[in-house]
């Protein structure tokens, strides 16, 4: 294991018992390094999410292993993990401020502190305006905004995004991307994307992971060569048409067994 | 589909066993045979009741009442449910009231109103159908609030007769709030009624069971109290797959 | 409600809270007036119809007020009022406590809550009064039959809004809680319970309603004691001013009481619709 990695799959399988019994993942190996910013894109049902959960601790592994900063995860959340996840898990009867203080109430940290953090995690996400009123109130992308503040305050050395953008339209994609870029950025956290948009992969990511159709394994894995401070703009990038383009011929073909499949 | 046939199965056996355990706690004396009469006699007291042709004139009773009720109920429901839907001012004042109405226990109402009307079927008709309205109404409302805008201008666009956009347009787009409405109607109806021939009548199922308890004739009682009951989760139970039928077709198509 | 995307420094349009708050408190005033012009027309029906029938039923909306005043100031009213209450208060407790424990139950356990819960909604479609002379074989003329008649009124719908709050639970919300690392018991009390305690307010609030029925039915029934008792002997007595008295005191505390958890509910509910709901 590389001393670099933060994160480490190795031959990480995941079978269901059923009926009927289906291996949904793997073999699969990854290290992420620290500070990397890593997407997976692949067809649906290819296990995306599945891995998302074994990486987060929130399943284990039905063979191999899974270590974060050297550990093995042992199917509980280890400290240093923050997930956004894919369907809106705004609290509605929180207000905004509430909501994203919440991962701090079991902190032990003296309320100022707190108060100081959420007070930040809101204005960097544009929330200010917002923070008093009730995520029934706000729009769908304001609603994951909230999300990735409440993740944010707890300062995570690994945020882990399953498809967290899935529900909006391509603009607010486009600019909460570039969020997610400063988020990157701002806290040094590593972060695991998963998508299922090409360009959104290869315009945000250091390196992009090509998943197949299930059990889920990687098939390719693409360096973007970005710099850091890149953001959206990079779409007019000579680069990124060819980037996009490596990406679907490896996934069209896994795309069509997945729709096979399914159909 | 297997898991809701073995649901389907468990519950069956549930009710069984209880059933079962009545029959033997009747017999066996642990429950008083003076108070509770094992199932099987109640069974077989229903039969001979419904056999001997005795229960003839209450079942005409009630079951009419129940239909005139639930007929009118349905009736009154769906023109006044449409008229507040059409004002919408109308609309928002009988929100809240239409919200209150079933917290109000109708049934203290039926002593007026056999004063009003006498001792006969009238009370009992009045007293289903205040029962059963409001549901209807209320079915019927978010009904038409579910007949999504576009579809009216889709009518338009076609330019479809009045008639034609209600009968294509409106009432299939509006069903099944309004049936589960009806549903509830026929269930509010038939408690509506039977419990005014319990406490206050002359006739009917209802009636037959109290004078039955108040002549001490158990067995009779628990006859005529199946009976009611089964014929409760009957009706109240094909209505219910019919529901279940017209949800159904609407998700697929 | 609009998305709030423009400008890179995300500060969203201009302040439509503001736009909202006024167009509601317009649209609350008017329908405050409505609903006083309703009640009046629903009051002046009662008159009419009182007058028309001689006040043979009923007796005239402001007789029957007078006849209320004097009739709160004697202790026989209230001897009955707080018999009914006392029945009442622990019916609902029994109704609630218990249709919180086994909806709870039903609604974790997925097999066992498909398998009880048609048997509980076929329940709740039963004219139970037939089942009342049960209940008076078993245990009699007096308080534990009344308070029993209560709870088979409201313990089936406790149940069955409880057990649709825990089914309905989004997922998601578990899995932040376990990507937060709760405790089992924080897990509970932090997310589980506020997000199903609109449902359960609307529970308690039909259970209400029917355990109030249920004692009241069980007092005109079968009692000596009690408004529902009350009731049914001022018709007996020919004293309509009393019945009608009655009539309206039940009304009122039903229809305070719904309007108070529905307004109770609705703070618990996701806060924010525009209008106020």
């Amino acid at each position: 294991m590389n001393a670099q990695s933060q994160l480490s799959l190795s031959e990480v399988v995941r079978r269901f018992d059923g009926p009927p019994a289906v291996q949904a993942l793997g073999p699969v190996n990854l290290e992420i390094r620290r500070g990397e910013f890593f997407s997976i894109v692949g067809p649906s049902g290819c296990g995306k999410s599945t891995l998302l959960d074994l990486v987060a601790g929130l399943a284990r592994p039905t063979s191999g292993s899974v270590r974060f900063e050297g550990e093995e995860l042992h199917g509980q959340v280890p400290d240093g993990i923050g997930v956004v996840f894919q369907e809106d898990a705004s609290m509605p009867w929180l207000s905004v401020r509430q909501n994203v203080g919440f991962g701090l109430r079991t902190s032990g940290l003296p309320k100022k502190e707190v108060a100081d953090r959420v007070d930040h995690a809101i204005r960097f996400m544009g929330l200010a305006q917002f923070a008093d009123h009730y995520p029934a109130q706000l729009s769908g992308g304001m609603r994951q905004r909230v999300c990735i503040a409440r993740t944010l305050v707890l300062r995570p050395r690994l945020i882990l995004l399953d498809e967290p953008f899935g529900a909006l339209d391509q603009q607010t994609r486009l600019l909460m991307g570039d969020e997610l870029l400063r988020l990157w950025r701002e806290t040094g956290a590593s972060v695991l994307l998963i998508t299922h948009a090409l360009d959104e992969a290869a315009m945000l990511s250091d390196r992009v992971g090509v998943m197949s159709a299930r059990p889920g394994r990687f098939i390719d894995m693409v360096e973007t060569g970005w710099p850091r401070d890149r953001d959206s703009r990079v779409v007019s990038d000579a680069r990124f048409g060819s980037l996009t383009g490596r990406l679907w011929s490896s996934l069209r073909d896994e795309s069509l067994k997945a729709m096979g499949r399914v159909a | 589909m297997k898991r809701r046939q073995a649901a389907l199965v468990v519950r069956i056996a549930v009710l069984a066993a209880l059933v079962i355990l009545l029959e033997i706690s009747c017999r066996t004396g642990t429950i008083d045979p003076l108070t509770v009469i094992p199932p099987s006699d109640m069974v077989a007291a229903m039969i001979h009741e419904i056999g001997s042709g005795e229960l003839n004139a209450s079942i005409k009773a009630t079951f009419s009442t129940i239909l005139l009720a639930f007929v009118l109920a349905i009736g009154l429901g769906v023109a006044t449910g449409a008229l507040i839907h059409r004002l919408p001012r109308l609309c928002d004042v009988a929100d809240p009231l239409l919200a209150s109405y079933y917290s109000v226990p109708t049934f203290i109402f039926y002593p007026l109103l056999v004063a009003l009307l006498g001792l006969g079927k009238a009370p009992l008709v009045v007293l289903g159908v205040l029962s059963a309205t409001p549901a209807v109404m209320i079915g019927t409302l978010s009904g038409l609030d579910g007949v999504a805008p576009v579809l009216m201008k889709l009518a338009r666009v076609h330019r479809l007769t009045p008639a034609r956009t209600f009968c294509w347009i409106v009432l299939p787009a509006a069903l099944p709030h309004p049936f589960t409405g009806f549903k509830l109607a026929l269930s509010y109806a038939l408690i509506g009624v039977i419990a005014g021939e319990f406490i206050l009548s002359g006739t009917g199922l209802g009636y037959a069971i109290s004078f039955a308890y108040q002549s001490f004739d158990n067995p009779t009682m628990y006859g005529v109290m199946l009976f009611v009951l089964l014929v409760a989760v009957i009706a109240n139970g094909v209505l219910y797959v019919w529901e279940g039928r017209l949800a159904r077709r609407r998700s697929r198509g | 409600m609009g998305g709030a995307t423009g400008a890179p420094t995300f500060t969203g349009m201009s302040d439509p809270s503001l736009q909202s708050a006024r167009a509601g408190l317009t649209a609350r005033r008017l329908r405050a007036f409505d609903t006083i012009v309703l009640v009046l027309v629903l009051l002046a029906l009662w008159h009419v119809v009182s007058k028309g029938t001689h006040g043979v039923a009923i007796s005239p909306p402001l007789q029957t007020l007078i006849y209320l005043f004097s009739l709160l100031q004697t202790s026989g009213f209230w001897d009955h009022a707080v018999t009914t209450l006392e029945a009442f208060a622990l019916a609902f407790a029994l109704s609630a406590l218990l249709g919180l424990g086994l909806g709870l139950f039903l609604g974790g356990r997925r097999f066992a809550g498909e398998v009880i819960e048609p048997i509980l909604a076929g329940f709740y479609t039963i004219p139970k009064v037939t089942l009342y002379p049960v209940v008076l074989l078993l245990f009699g003329l007096g308080m534990s039959a009344k308070v029993f008649f209560g709870v088979i009124h409201g313990l089936v719908p406790m149940t069955l809004f409880t057990l649709g709050a825990v089914r309905n639970l989004p997922p998601v919300l578990v899995r932040t809680a376990r990507a937060l690392r709760l405790s089992p018991q924080r897990t509970i009390r932090w997310v589980l319970v506020p997000a199903c305690l609109p449902d359960i307010i609307n529970g308690l609030r039909i259970s209400f309603s029917l355990s109030f029925l249920g004692v009241l039915i069980g007092e005109m029934f079968s009692s000596q004691r009690g408004l529902g008792f009350l009731l049914v002997n001022g018709m007996a007595q020919n004293n309509v001013p009393l019945s009608t008295a009655v009539v309206t005191v039940i009304v009122v505390i039903a229809i305070a009481a719904n309007t108070l958890m529905l307004r109770v509910g609705r703070r618990f509910a996701r806060r924010g619709d525009a209008a106020g709901g």
